[in-house]
């Protein structure tokens, strides 16, 4: 499983962007998008958005779930109470033929099941919190880039501990 | 890098070299960034309130000298207290209990969220009265009001100024939380004190937040729930 995941700031403007693959089963941490498809990602994810803004006022939770899908490619979507996005992608690695009735029923071949669901949310939850960290710095304003690379190495270690 | 000065000294070139290996960016020296800190206050934490009447007082001051009118001061009071509200909407959230953790959907709960929860947060006590305007030509007005709004305590108007109310800071908050939250709405702050001999509560502060039309709208499209 291949996974890219951004945030999204009030103004629909890219705000900090990461892409990794799985480390469950064996993964090895490192996406594995077709490099024909990759440029796509930011496409996919940003096309979203209007289903984002639907959902939104739908209920009160952050966790809107897997909201999008585009061939093989799911996106989820976490919205924060100051309205910022945070949305993954995740693009389950084509199951080989000859293994198809094992591979169904692993948690990577189902990417709507609940399994799936949890761990990405307390990937979210996770990220959520180092989220308010950062906006609590007193010289973060509101849609600024995150550029700090403590902020992208908790990303990191939260993304190999869940996904 | 072509655009800036060379500069010739030794100092300058170990900067410039320290400078490439981290990018712009320096540790404290125990390594501890504001990401090693935990987002949960404990209830000793609380701040002294002389304290911050001094730090308000000198930031009313600063507001006040480069401004040409009293509309302009107050302006510049909710400026500063903007960011504060849009900040402290996230912070407020990720600490209620997950059961409860919701974004604010409606006007009312978004309202209730500012004078339950935020004003406990500010004044460790809720808001005094949440009022919707009686008057049937503007229904998006709403009505927080506090009996005696801690940041006025130390602060005394001057009788050429007594337009002027310094709560204007905490409207600002209001409405950067209520425009974090999706709700654009304008929040002043008025004195509704008249000043009289013996009056309960002399420094009585009426938020008045004004929400656009929009927000009105969309009310209306959204289920009742």
């Amino acid at each position: 499983m291949s996974y890219y995941f951004a945030i999204i700031g009030t103004q629909d403007n890219p705000i900090f962007e990461y892409e990794f693959g799985t480390s469950k089963q064996g993964g090895d941490g490192i996406a594995r998008f077709p490099e024909q498809a990759r440029h796509m990602n930011q496409f996919i994810v940003h096309s979203s958005l209007d289903i984002v803004e639907e959902v939104q006022w739908g209920g009160g939770q952050m966790y809107l779930k897997c909201i999008d899908r585009f061939y093989n490619n799911y996106v989820s979507c976490f919205i924060t109470g100051g309205n910022v996005k945070f949305l993954l992608l995740h693009a389950p690695s084509q199951p080989a033929v000859a293994n198809t009735t094992r591979a169904s029923t692993s948690i990577a071949a189902n990417p709507t099941s609940p399994q799936i669901e949890e761990a990405i949310k307390q990937f979210f939850t996770e990220v959520y919190e180092n989220w308010v960290k950062t906006i609590m710095s007193p010289f973060y304003q509101v849609n600024m880039e995150v550029k700090s690379p403590v902020f992208r190495a908790r990303v990191a270690a939260a993304g190999k501990k869940y996904l | 890098m072509a655009s800036q000065p060379i500069k010739p000294s030794l100092a300058g070139n170990a900067s410039q070299s320290q400078r490439t290996s981290q990018p712009g960016l320096r540790y404290p020296s125990n390594g501890k960034t504001i990401y090693h800190r935990p987002l949960n206050r404990s209830r000793t934490q609380e701040l002294s309130q002389a304290s911050f009447a001094y730090l308000f007082g000198e930031m009313v001051s600063y507001a006040q000298k480069r401004v040409t009118g009293i509309q302009d001061l107050e302006k510049r009071l909710n400026v500063q207290g903007h960011p504060i509200g849009l900040k402290l909407l996230d912070l407020l959230l990720y600490r209620e209990p997950p059961r409860t953790q919701n974004r604010p959907l409606n006007i009312i709960a978004l309202l209730q969220f500012i004078t339950t929860i935020l004003w406990r947060h500010l004044f460790s006590r809720p808001a005094d009265a949440l009022e919707k305007s009686s008057n049937p030509d503007t229904p998006d007005e709403y009505m927080i009001s506090d009996n005696d709004p801690l940041v006025n305590q130390y602060i005394s108007v001057p009788k050429e100024m007594n337009q002027l109310n310094c709560a204007a800071f905490v409207a600002g908050i209001v409405e950067g939380v209520c425009d974090g939250a999706g709700f654009p709405a304008r929040v002043t702050a008025h004195s509704v004190g008249k000043g009289e001999e013996g009056e309960l509560w002399p420094g009585k502060t009426v938020f008045l937040v004004k929400f656009q039309q929009e927000v009105v709208e969309r009310e209306a499209y959204l289920p009742k729930n």
